[in-house]
Order: structure tokens, then C-alpha cells, then sequence
């Protein structure tokens, strides 16, 4: 059927801001989306809050609203715009539920919009438990067998309908306390009653126990002609029990025969076609390891994670696809664009293993439970290729950046037999580092599939590997072990470290004997067609398919890696840009990047995609392969900086600011010079080593300071520390993390935050805009609230911080980017960090002031001027709105998390808001956020003692528009004294009703709890803030950030959203 | 140790012996299926042929003996990337290795199975040794390969005399050319009792027992070899007995009604080949084994038309035969290995059958 000529305008509906479950999967999804559709010649109208994707760039669709999420932004944009069609399946979760309401409300049928990719009957029926269960029971598909009870004989005797194990959940409680596994009457006797007691409504769900089974997916694909396919099958090496986007995934199944493959398969297919889904559709299933029994545990109907990775994995392009098939095409219309020659209506068949790791953020959260449950925590993932699964694992290991590189890197050694056997038992993210420990201590195979339930396969996959580490240690390097190693991809580094040679040896033993890295293309058909798209991997032992081409300047791009806190999708963003930028200046790119979520690695970004770890050894091994002309790294945030020495090493030319100069601003000692030269204050400090030196270093400044280890992003480690106690733990702390690097201690300066990107091309200097923080300093940037235009600070400050920045960018001899964070404190302007690259904040700077950042950058390191771009140099002219980045946090996913902001990253993703008045975008930004306030209009607050004069006037405006308040003795008396009507209410430990009553009774709103400063917080304080966080309430850790929302609060009306078309905004 | 994988055209393969270490001259071909590797190597129209997989991890899941498609494994050698250390399945009950000993069929692993397949997709199915011996003189061999052919696979394959698997439904005559078990079962799985008849069976012997419908097999050669089968098949096609065939089956009942086969440059072996139907237009994905298709430039329009067709290159997946109850596909309804997406052409043959009573 070709396509529907009735489509002409089509609204896509973005995922919203990064969150865990929720991430750089639907940038990618939706960016290849829109580039399909507008290859059909449709005007794509685009909606998503998130300011740091690529999907909402003018080049990517035709009109780009960066506004929040909401139903009704979505109808008032449906009126504004009219389009034809909504297409919702490419945005996740979020873009589902608002198409799903819109359904219901009757709102499009109402104004003649249709639903494409999906019906509103296709999503109820997958989404609602009841209806998905009828919907399986009606075709015969088994789901895991469940029943909700109100009493033990209820549940003893369903449970005899189902069997022992049965998962008992009770409702309401927090994080599933209460709940368990019972494997016979005695134990579900005991837990039942101990479950019904606990929930507030007296209900728990009896579950047939699936734990332990093998956890399957299919990503499978259907045409409005009913034709339907598979793209990829993906099996989950932790069973049942780990969150797929938690688990160590590999494509295709490995222990799967053809019988089980094709049942399953079977089973997928028949799901999509009874629920008549266009498009793609995730399918999990859980297999009985010792049975053809399964049972269909989910199902997406929708593009997903798992979809971005089946289509990285396999090379076929399912958003795209998709959205050919939301137009009216079927899939044998529509062409392979990986080989040219097949269509759409094929299964890639793969002729290499892919393995999948989860990025989890525990380095960030170092009081949370490193546990690993069905709630998600990963931020971000890894994919590597190799022809065998044990090369696939070490690649994707190091692609981590967890400093971890082989199965050793966890050392368990100190364990005995008992503490080993109790921590396999223990599922968190360094399993199979314990099972790796397990296996050199020679415990069997059987006795650890027992208890992990992890497939002998994958634990005789390990043990191949622990082998090889041993035979590195005690026997000669033979080439034919080097040979060994190598094909099971041991970076040299670790064979160097097994071997107690040195790398370079290592390196000369494999030159000489020439064992070098080989590259295979991701073809989609496994070689049975030539392919077009040169989308390789690396392999050891094999004949090299990548052909150096020669003709063109090539310029190698370095990716940023897996998502974490701190390095997100901007970067990704970033790199996306300078690879067109290059391209279009008639180079050849080669992009090198590991995240398979991304929009870097899709198949038709560079000319040439490596997928494959971003480590010295394996960039070296590509560079020996193409001989780049040079290479960018200021894009790809600090993974790619990282990288700088190994490629000036190689010979590898750097584009843009020399390493030399990155070295000036990123060393303390250099940059005090450089600061000194431009004659420009910065906090005092110093650069210590132990914390003698650093409480020497304290004292001499003063309390508060800030210290923390210099080479980091996101402020990892950073603290402030207000006594000799705290700078003592800091210091502990920041050994575990970075034991090379030298650690800063700084005077800690309460002041606005100011922050600056510009570009530089060695002479003159633009800089798009200023933006402040509401938060004042000491809350990392990336957890501000950031305001385009700065509000607060005069013009001659303004004048100062250009003046400042064009002297830094000069002085560090800048070709691109810089980004420079100031203080403002008594009018003075203080410079607290220099960043020579790319920066969190260069998306959304670019759209909200219409530069093209990041190409101008581009364009100037390959030698152009400023001036001859078309760009008058200096500070831009103010834009007459206001734009407002809005930091959004993930901590109910993060069990033990403390949420209070400082100075180290906690946020995953951001919105805008953009308005006309700085209270609508401030509004807007909030509603992006989801922070949706009044339901019962209650509130708590409890601040620290030097907060308590500060908060009087915020909680006399939240009492003003109907709020009432609730504190503990302190804030209460507080409040009171000065008019407000605080309610008191006991602490924690109090009697009932007590603080904790309050929160898990489910009456309040919002609470406002500032941290005591250091580490002694108060257990109490972090008791508030996570129960607070995971029965859904609002918390605020910081109250600049309260005095924002009520401001927002204060000037709620929402029907009367203005919304701008972000591809308008042009540069001036 | 040692073994080498020596091709026609000089190329040659140094990797580890498998299986037998005899040596061993075949035609190469290779299979794109990603599981099924039993179902492959006992799929009987590998006769004569000796199978690589594309899929570079072998063996994981073990051997489960049910799942063999016919009494014992075909190919005359195995090539594979790597071999599973150990198998994982609850139903695996031997190593691949020692199957492959067992029957001893010779293999090779260790080599760059990818950079074979190209070669294979690039001059097209051509022949190879396995050897175990480190001297191989080169130029002796490939003399010895260019010469090599095969013949008289079908007899070699097919069953010794005929059995029957009993069912109270319809009577099909099952003509085995290299049946793989599945069809049978597929049949008898709908009630029908299927009699299955050695290839060399007369026409008049099959139609003498009176079947409510006829099925041909898949089988493994080149078709235009079996003549004395294509004169029976014509006899076959003469009675009113609905026929439905598959594969080697589909082919000769072509070359019965004087349409011709050609040989393919590398064949369609594996479990995504996408099929279109050409009446409704549906597209179903295939499990696929064929080297030689039919020529539909010579069909005779009035005799039989084109049913199903490959999406990717255009040929004949299929045909209708005119005014008769014949339906023939090129392709694996019965799957194993591969997808069942086809297995409702089973339903159409027995609704045949049904109408034709």
C-alpha cells in the first residue's frame, strides 16, 4: 500500500526531559522519524520539552515547540498549527499517555486530527493490565498468573491454583516492603499476613513466581497490510527479577534452540497482530529454563529502548521504518537502507554477538542500594560487537568508564568461602565480577547457575575469560596466547598488567607478529548481500572489510560514551552537529562512539561508523586503519577530552584548541597563571594532596570550602565542607574515586552563578548569551535552574563577563568553544571554572538564542573567521523573550539516594520553558519538569537554622495562594513568629502523627527541606527528603528553587500558554 | 588440530579440525539461519553439499535428538566459526562435536566464516576440500576439485521402503526426495495418515493406494538429474489428485509440465527470506534451502503462474497450477529450522484435499 496522500502535517510528540527509563533512546528514535518523514516531503511539526536533543533543531522538522508535555499544550498547539495527524509511538512512555488522553478527551476527533503509528484501542489494549491480560488470554498467549486478595484464605487458595513460589506484593507500601517470595504454605502464611497488615489499603497482589526464568525479547514490526516481521531477539544473561535496561543483554539469544526461538517468535508476532499495531512493538517474555513453558511478561507498543538497541545491533532502522509505516507504506515498499538491495520485510540475520551493559549511576549515588530490582536505575548503556561472546563483554566492560576494563577490576579476592557464597546471592551490578572470583576459587558451575540462576553458558563464557587472565599470569606470552587473548579482545593494557610487562612490549609482540585489529561491516543480512553502509566493528584474528578511502579530508569525531549524570545527550548533540558541520565543509567523518541510544551512532550521521569502545588502544587501532587528518575532541565531553595525550601520541592531529591550552585550564597551577596574566579574581585556593594539607589549606582560607578533585565533569566528588570532620571524609572519598589527580580546595563564595559558552576563532570572540542561575553558588550548574537573559545581574557586570571571557579565550588561545562559569559576590565578578570545549549548556544556548553554535564552531576550527561567517563578534544582542533550563531529577528510581543538591550533579535531564515574561517561561519550566502541584494543598517545611529567616516570606506566599504548612518545632516557632500559621508536627521519631505519617499519608503536595551543610547532615533530614521522593511528593532542596515555584505558582494560569516556534528564532 | 578449508578458486582457510578428521571434497555453501544448526546439518537436501554458518557461535544449545529432521546428518562437512566449549539447554543431550564423530562428518572451525560467505556471494557456490593434512599440494588439489560433481543425491537420501504415519483424516502419499521429517508431521499433526513412498516409487503404485492428496518433498541436487522422478511426476500431474509440493518438489513438477531450473549463484539458504504472495500481496517470511529455482520466463502461462515471489531478487518462490488442484512452493512451510509463518499452507492443502472429496 504506498503511502496516504491525506497525510500532509504531521505532529510528533518528543519524550520529554532524560530520566532513567526514559532516555537518549527517543532522541535518536525520534530524530530518524522525523528525517523519514520529511524525505516523504511532510511538514513535521515537533513537540518536546527537552532543549538538548537534535530532534528539536530547525533542521530536523519543519516547526520545533519546546514546550512542556501537557495535554493541554498539546491541544493549543493543535489548534495553532492543525495538523492532519498526531504521531505519538516514537516518544516514549510520555508521548503515549498524552496521545491517549487526547483520545479520550475526544479532542482529536473533534478537530479531524487522526492517530497514525498506533490507535487508541491498540495502546489500552497493551497499556491496561486487565485489558493486556484479556487480550493474551483471548490468543492464547500465557501471562504470569495474578490475583489481588484482602485475606490469607483468599490467598492460600490461589495460590493452590497457581503453585509454589508465588511473589507476594502488598499495595501501597514503600519500595514493595512487606512483600516476598513464598515457596510453601508456612512462609506464605507469614508473609501474607505480615503484607495485608502493612498495606494502607489491605491488598496485596499473589503472583505465579517467575524469578529466575530466562528473560527474552522480540522486537518485532508490523504493516497496516497485517505483514509482519523480526528485527532482533535479545536475551537477558541476569533472569528475571533485573529491569531489561539493568541487565547484561545479548543479541541474538545464545541459549535459545530453534524450537524455543521460533515459539517465542511465533508468540511476538501473534501479539502484534492481534493488537493491530503499526509500527514497532517490544514484546518480554520469561522462559522457563527447564521447560517450553513462558509467559509474556510486557509489551511496548511503541518504539523503546529495547528498539534502539535492536536497531544498533542489528543495523535496521526502526524508527524510520516506523514512521514509513505510520504514512501507509508496508514493509516490502520500503527499501533496506543498509544494503540497498533488500526491503524492510526481511529479518536481519546477524553473523557477530552483541553484547549490551547497563551505565548504572552508584559512582554518583554512593549512599544508595547498588541492588538491582525491576525498578530501573541505569542512566545510560553500552553496546560493543564482536564475533564472540567473551570479546563482546570485554569491549562493552571498558566502554563503561567506571574504571573497570576486565574481570579482575572488581577484586572480591578478600572474601572467604561463606562471604563469596553470600555475595552471589546478592544481585547488584558487579555480579559478574563475584562469579568471575567464584570461578578462580574453583566453585563449580552448577553451584553458582544455583544460585544466580545465571545460563552455564554465560558462566562458562566467564570462566574462558578468568582462564585467559591466569594463563596471562603463569605461563610465557607466546604468540599464540597473545593470539588468544587478543581474539577474546584483553586490552593490552590488562595483558600488560597480567603479564607484569610493559604495554609498549605488548603492543611491539602484537605489531611484530602482526596482530592487529581487523574491521566487519553490520550489514543487516550476514555478507549474504553487499552492503552500502560502512557501520563496522573491530575483531581480532580476521580479514579487515573497512577500506581506507582516500580522496577527501577525513576527520575522526569521539563520541561522549554511555549517558551518566553529568555527561548527557548534549554531548551527543554536540558531536551530531560537528560531524554534519564537517560534512558540509567536505570531509570526510568518521564518528567512533559506544552508546547505542544515541543519534551519533546511527547508521547515516558520518560516512563511516565505528562502533566501538572509546579507550586509547581501540581509537589507535581505527587512526592505524584510516590515518585521519585530524581529530575533534572538544565536543564529545570529558570522554573524548580524555583522550587528547593518546591521539597527539598516535600523531593524530587535534582540531581546535590545542591540548597544550586545555592542559592551561584544566591544571590549577597553569590556570592560576593564566588567571593572573588577564589579571581576573578567582576564589582562593589550593591544590593539596592529603588532608593534612587540605585542612592546612581550610583553615588558611576559612570555612565553608569546596573541595574536590580537579579533571572531573559534573562535579564528581565535589563537596562543601564547613569542618575539619568534613574535609577528612571528603578526602576519603575522593580517594576511592581518583586516586592520580591532585585535589582542589577552594574558598567557597556565596553569590550568583553565572555561566557563559562562546566561541572563539583566535582572534575575536562570540558569545550568544549570559545565563544565571536561580540557585545561588554551591548547587551545581547542572542542577540549577539556568535563565536566558541573566535577570539580576547590571550591565556593567555584563560588560564585565564578556570583557573576562574574551580575555580567557583569547589567553587560552581557543579555536571553538569555551564555556566559563562565574560568581557574582558584592559586585564582583569571580571566574570559577574554564571549560575549553563543548558544554551541557550549548544546546539549549543555541536554540533559545537561533546560533548555530556548535557548526560556527566547527566552521571556525577548520581555520574560517568569525566575522567572514556573518556574525558580528562580542556579546549578542538580548533576545526579547525568556528561556529557562529546568534541571529534572530521577531520584525515586535510585533507592538510598540522598536527593539534597550541592555541588556534585545529581540531575539527569533538563526542559525549557520559553516565554514572553520571565513568569510564564518560569511557569512553563516547572510544568516541563512535571512538578504539578496542587492536590491537597499541603506542604512541609523544615529548613536548616541559617535558612530560617529566609524562608519566612516564601512560606507567607505559599500561605497566601491556600497552602497550609507543616514544621517541626524549630521552622514552626520560626514561621509563627513572624505571622505565618505553620502547623507544628513531631520529627520522625516523634510521636504519632509524626513528619513520616504526613508523607506516607499521602496529603502532601511539596516539602521544602534544606540540608544541613556538610556531611553530619541530619539522618532525620534525609529520612524526609527519600520518603518524600518515593510516595511521589514534591521536595525542594534549595530555596532559591521554592521561591521560584511560588513565583510560578503565583501566576499559574495555564490556559493562557503562549507557544513559540523555536525555528523562528533567529539570529540577529 | 590443524585443518584447512582449500576452495576452487585457491583461497585457502587454515583453522581447527571438527568432527572426522577425514578429508573431504564438496560443494560450499552457506546458511544464514542464526539457531537450527541440527535441523540443518540433518536436513537431507544438504546431501552432497558441505554447509557453513554465518552465525559465528555453534553448538551452545547441545544436540537434542527429537529435533533431527531426518535419521542422521547429511552435509558431507561442517564449517563453522566457533564451536560451543560446552552445550546449555535442558533438553541437550550430547555435543555437537560428538555428533558430528558419531555420523562422521569432518568440519572445520576457527576460520573467518564471513570472509568465506563473501567469497561464496562474490564468484557464486563453488567447491572446497577439508583437509587435516599440513602438506596439501594446492595444485594437485583443485583439479580435483574443479572436477568434482555430485550425482544421484535423491537416492541416496530418500527412504528405503515406504512406512506410514497412521491418522484418521485425509490419505497422503508422501513422496520423499529427501523429506525432512517435519512435512510428515506436519501432515499427520492435521489428522492425516501419511504414507511415505521411497523416491523411485511409480506414479501408478502412489495412485493405485487412492490418496486424497499427494505431497513431494524438498530434496537435495539438481533437479534435471532426476529424470525417471520427473516422468512419474507427470503421471502424478495427469490424475485428479491434489498435489501440493515443496522445494526439490515444487521444482520437478516444473521441469514435469517442460518449464526449466537454473542453478542460483549462491542460493537462498537460511530463515528470513521475505516471500511475497502475489494474490493478496501479504509478504511472510521463509525458512529457505534451495540452490536451483525455476526459470518463470519458460513456464507455460496456460499450465501454471507465478504465486509467490522472493521480495529481494524477484524469483519464483512459488506456482499455481491452471485448472488443477497443484499448488507448489520453493520454499519451507514445515520450518525447522526457521520460521512457521508458512505452516498455514498445510491448512490449504488439506482444504483441498477436503474440497476435492
Amino acid at each position: 500500500m504506498p503511502k496516504n496522500p491525506d497525510i500532509k502535517k504531521v505532529l510528533m510528540i518528543g519524550s520529554g526531559p532524560i530520566i532513567i527509563g526514559q532516555a537518549a533512546e527517543f532522541d535518536y528514535a525520534g530524530t530518524q522519524a522525523c528525517r523519514s518523514l520529511k524525505e516523504e516531503g511532510i511538514e513535521v511539526v515537533l513537540l518536546n520539552s527537552n532543549p538538548a536533543t537534535i530532534m528539536t533543531d530547525k533542521d530536523i522538522a519543519d516547526k520545533v515547540y519546546i514546550e512542556p508535555l501537557t495535554v493541554e499544550v498539546v491541544e493549543q498547539l493543535i489548534l495553532k498549527e492543525q495538523p492532519d495527524s498526531v504521531l505519538p509511538t516514537l516518544g516514549g512512555q510520555a508521548g503515549l499517555n498524552l496521545a491517549m488522553e487526547l483520545e479520550e478527551r475526544g479532542f482529536l476527533k473533534e478537530h479531524n486530527v487522526r492517530l497514525i503509528g498506533t490507535t487508541a484501542e491498540t495502546i489500552k489494549k497493551a497499556e491496561d493490565r486487565q485489558e493486556f491480560k484479556d487480550t493474551m488470554e483471548k490468543i492464547g498467549e500465557p501471562v504470569a498468573a495474578s490475583k489481588v486478595v484482602h485475606t490469607v484464605p483468599e490467598g492460600v487458595e490461589f495460590t493452590q491454583t497457581i503453585g509454589y513460589p508465588v511473589v507476594l506484593r502488598p499495595a501501597y507500601t514503600l519500595g514493595g516492603s512487606g512483600g516476598g517470595i513464598a515457596h510453601n504454605y508456612q512462609e506464605l502464611v507469614e508473609i501474607l499476613e505480615n503484607g495485608l497488615r502493612l498495606s494502607r489499603v489491605g491488598e496485596v497482589l499473589v503472583e505465579r513466581c517467575i524469578a529466575g526464568w530466562k528473560e527474552i525479547e522480540y522486537e518485532v514490526m508490523r504493516d497496516s497490510a497485517g505483514n509482519v516481521i523480526t528485527v532482533c531477539n535479545m536475551e537477558n544473561i541476569d533472569p528475571v527479577g533485573v529491569h531489561t535496561g539493568d541487565s547484561i543483554v545479548v543479541a541474538p539469544s545464545q541459549t535459545l534452540g530453534d524450537k524455543e526461538y521460533q515459539m517465542l517468535r511465533t508468540s511476538a508476532l501473534n501479539i502484534i497482530s492481534e493488537l493491530k499495531i503499526t509500527g514497532g512493538c517490544n514484546v518480554q517474555f520469561a522462559l522457563n529454563p527447564d521447560s517450553f513453558e513462558y509467559c509474556v511478561i510486557e509489551v511496548n507498543p511503541r518504539v523503546s529502548r529495547s528498539s534502539a538497541l535492536a536497531s544498533k545491533a542489528t543495523g535496521y532502522p526502526i524508527a524510520k521504518v516506523a514512521a514509513k509505516i505510520a504514512l501507509g507504506y508496508t514493509l516490502d515498499e520500503i527499501k533496506n537502507a543498509i544494503t540497498g538491495k533488500t526491503y524492510a520485510s526481511f529479518e536481519p540475520m546477524l553473523d557477530y554477538c552483541v553484547v549490551k551493559m547497563p551505565r548504572l549511576p552508584f559512582d554518583k549515588f554512593i549512599s544508595a542500594s547498588r541492588k538491582l530490582t525491576t525498578q530501573m536505575k541505569a542512566t545510560g548503556e553500552v553496546m560493543s560487537i564482536a564475533n564472540n561472546f567473551e570479546g563482546g563483554l570485554m569491549k562493552a566492560i571498558r566502554s563503561l568508564e567506571q574504571h573497570v576494563d576486565c574481570l579482575l577490576s572488581y577484586d572480591f579476592s578478600d572474601l572467604d568461602e561463606d562471604g563469596l557464597m553470600r555475595q552471589l546471592e546478592v544481585v547488584d551490578d558487579r555480579r559478574i565480577w563475584v562469579i568471575a572470583e567464584a570461578l578462580r576459587r574453583g566453585i563449580s558451575y552448577e553451584t553458582i547457575h544455583t544460585i544466580t540462576k545465571i545460563d552455564v553458558w554465560f558462566i562458562d563464557k566467564l570462566a574462558i575469560l578468568v582462564e585467559m587472565e591466569q594463563a596471562l599470569q603463569t605461563q610465557p606470552l607466546t604468540v599464540d596466547l597473545l593470539k588468544e587473548a587478543k581474539r577474546i579482545e584483553f586490552p593490552d593494557n590488562v595483558i600488560a598488567r597480567l603479564t607484569g610487562k610493559p604495554e609498549a612490549e605488548i603492543k611491539k609482540m602484537r605489531y611484530d607478529n602482526g596482530i592487529v585489529a581487523a574491521y566487519k561491516m553490520v550489514d543487516t543480512c550476514a555478507a549474504e548481500f553487499a552492503a552500502e553502509t560502512p557501520y563496522y566493528y573491530s575483531v581480532f584474528g580476521s580479514e579487515n572489510e573497512a577500506v581506507e578511502t582516500s580522496g577527501k579530508k577525513k576527520v575522526l569525531v569521539l563520541g561522549s560514551g554511555p549517558i551518566r549524570i553529568g555527561q548527557g545527550i548534549e554531548f551527543d548533540f554536540c558531536s551530531v552537529h560537528c560531524t554534519w558541520a564537517f560534512a558540509k565543509e567536505g570531509y570526510e567523518t568518521i564518528i567512533v562512539n559506544n552508546n547505542p541510544e544515541t543519534v551519533s551512532t546511527d547508521f547515516d550521521i558520518a560516512d563511516k561508523l565505528y562502533f566501538e569502545p572509546l579507550t586509547p588502544e581501540d581509537v589507535e587501532n581505527i587512526v592505524n586503519l584510516e590515518h585521519p587528518d585530524g581529530a575533534v575532541v572538544q565536543f564529545g565531553g570529558q570522554t573524548a577530552i580524555k583522550l587528547t595525550e593518546s591521539l597527539m601520541k598516535m600523531g593524530v592531529p587535534i582540531l581546535g584548541t590545542s591540548a597544550e591550552n586545555v592542559d592551561r585550564a584544566e591544571d590549577r597551577e597553569l590556570f592560576d597563571e593564566v588567571l593572573e596574566k588577564c589579571s581576573i579574581p578567582r576564589p582562593s585556593g589550593h591544590t593539596v594532596f592529603t588532608a593534612e594539607e587540605a585542612k592546612k589549606a581550610a583553615h588558611e582560607l576559612g570555612y565553608p570550602v569546596l573541595v574536590r578533585p580537579s579533571y572531573v565533569l559534573g562535579g564528581q566528588g565535589m563537596q562543601i565542607a564547613i569542618n575539619d570532620e568534613d574535609v577528612d571524609a571528603f578526602i576519603g572519598i575522593i580517594n576511592r574515586i581518583a586516586q592520580e589527580h591532585p585535589i582542589l580546595v577552594d574558598k567557597y563564595l556565596v553569590g550568583k552563578e553565572i555561566e557563559v559558552d562562546a566561541v572563539c576563532d583566535g582572534e575575536d570572540v562570540l558569545i550568544p548569551g549570559i545565563m544565571e542561575h536561580i540557585e545561588r553558588a554551591g548547587i551545581h550548574s547542572g542542577d540549577s535552574i539556568s535563565v536566558y537573559p541573566a535577570q539580576s545581574i547590571s550591565a556593567k557586570i555584563k560588560r564585565v563577563i564578556e570583557d573576562y571571557t574574551r580575555k580567557l579565550a583569547k589567553e587560552l588561545h581557543v579555536i571553538g568553544l569555551i564555556n566559563i562559569q562565574f560568581i557574582v559576590s558584592n559586585d564582583e565578578v569571580y571566574v570559577i571554572e574554564v571549560n575549553p570545549r563543548s558544554s551541557r549548556t550549548v544546546p539549549y544556548i543555541s536554540k533559545v538564542t537561533g546560533i548555530p553554535i556548535v557548526p560556527l564552531a566547527t566552521k571556525v576550527i577548520l581555520g574560517h573567521k568569525i566575522r567572514e561567517l556573518g556574525y558580528e563578534p562580542g556579546l549578542q544582542p538580548e533576545a526579547d523573550y525568556f528561556a529557562i533550563k529546568m534541571p529534572v531529577f530521577s531520584f525515586e528510581k535510585i533507592r538510598g539516594a540522598d536527593i539534597s543538591l550541592g555541588p556534585e550533579m545529581k540531575s539527569t535531564g533538563e526542559c525549557l520553558g520559553i516565554a514572553k515574561t520571565f513568569d510564564e517561561a518560569l511557569y512553563k519550566a516547572f510544568l516541563g519538569a512535571g512538578i504539578n502541584l496542587p492536590k491537597h494543598k499541603n506542604m512541609i517545611i523544615t529548613v536548616k537554622d541559617s535558612d530560617k529567616l529566609d524562608v519566612i516570606d516564601i512560606a507567607r506566599r505559599f500561605e497566601a495562594i491556600g497552602y497550609r504548612i507543616f514544621s517541626t518545632r524549630g521552622t514552626a516557632r520560626a514561621l509563627q513568629e513572624h505571622g505565618v500559621h505553620a502547623r507544628m508536627i513531631n520529627k520522625i521519631e516523634g510521636e504519632s502523627p509524626n513528619l513520616m505519617d504526613l508523607i506516607l499519608g499521602h496529603e502532601i503536595d511539596l516539602v521544602i527541606d534544606t540540608p544541613s551543610q556538610g556531611v553530619d547532615h541530619a539522618k532525620d533530614g534525609f529520612l524526609i527528603r527519600r520518603n518524600a521522593i518515593e510516595t511521589g511528593v514534591n521536595v525542594l532542596t534549595a530555596l532559591d528553587t521554592a521561591q521560584a515555584l511560588i513565583t510560578s505558582l503565583e501566576n499559574n494560569n495555564i490556559n493562557k500558554l503562549s507557544l513559540i516556534d523555536i525555528a523562528t528564532v533567529a539570529s540577529r | 588440530m590443524k585443518a584447512f578449508l582449500i576452495l576452487e578458486d585457491g583461497t585457502v582457510f587454515t583453522g581447527q579440525s571438527i568432527g572426522a578428521q577425514r578429508e573431504v571434497i564438496s560443494e560450499i555453501v552457506f546458511n544464514t539461519s542464526m539457531t537450527g544448526y541440527l535441523e540443518v546439518l540433518t536436513d537431507p537436501s544438504y546431501a552432497g553439499q558441505a554447509v557453513v554458518m554465518t552465525y559465528p557461535l555453534i553448538g551452545n544449545y547441545g544436540i537434542c535428538y527429537e529435533d533431527m529432521e531426518s535419521d542422521r546428518p547429511w552435509p558431507d562437512a561442517f564449517i563453522v566459526r566457533e564451536l560451543s566449549r560446552i552445550p546449555s539447554n535442558f533438553r541437550s543431550e550430547d555435543t555437537i562435536q560428538n555428533f558430528l564423530l558419531k555420523y562422521d562428518i569432518p568440519g572445520i572451525s576457527g576460520i573467518d566464516t564471513r570472509a568465506l560467505t563473501k567469497i561464496l556471494r562474490e564468484k557464486g557456490t563453488m567447491n572446497g576440500c577439508i583437509t587435516t593434512d599440513e602438506h596439501y599440494q594446492i595444485d594437485e588439489i583443485i583439479p580435483k576439485l574443479k572436477a568434482y560433481t555430485t550425482g544421484k543425491v535423491v537416492e541416496k537420501v530418500t527412504c528405503k521402503e515406504k512406512y506410514v504415519l497412521n491418522g484418521d483424516g485425509p490419505k497422503v502419499a508422501l513422496l520423499d526426495l529427501g523429506a525432512k521429517r517435519n512435512i510428515a508431521r506436519s501432515l499427520n499433526e492435521r489428522g492425516c495418515e501419511v504414507t511415505v513412498y521411497p523416491a523411485l516409487t511409480s506414479a501408478e503404485e502412489i495412485l493405485g493406494s487412492n490418496p486424497d492428496g499427494i505431497m513431494l518433498s524438498n530434496g537435495p541436487g539438481d533437479p534435471k538429474e532426476c529424470t525417471s522422478i520427473i516422468e512419474e511426476i507427470k503421471k502424478l500431474y495427469q490424475s485428479d489428485v491434489p498435489i501440493f509440493a515443496i522445494c526439490l518438489g515444487h521444482q520437478l513438477m516444473a521441469l514435469a509440465n517442460g518449464a526449466d531450473t537454473y542453478k542460483m549463484k549462491y542460493g537462498h539458504r537460511g530463515g528470513n527470506h521475505p516471500v511475497r504472495d502475489l494474490e493478496t500481496g501479504r509478504v511472510y517470511i521463509s525458512s529457505q534451502n534451495h540452490g536451483y529455482v525455476v526459470d518463470t520466463d519458460t513456464l507455460d502461462p496456460s499450465v501454471a503462474v507465478p504465486a509467490f515471489e522472493n521480495v529481494n531478487d524477484g524469483t519464483n518462490e512459488g506456482l499455481a497450477y491452471t485448472g488443477k488442484n497443484i499448488f507448489t512452493v520453493q520454499y519451507h512451510p514445515e520450518a525447522c529450522p526457521g520460521p512457521r509463518d508458512s505452516a498455514y499452507l498445510f491448512d490449504r492443502f488439506m482444504k483441498m484435499m477436503e474440497g476435492n472429496k
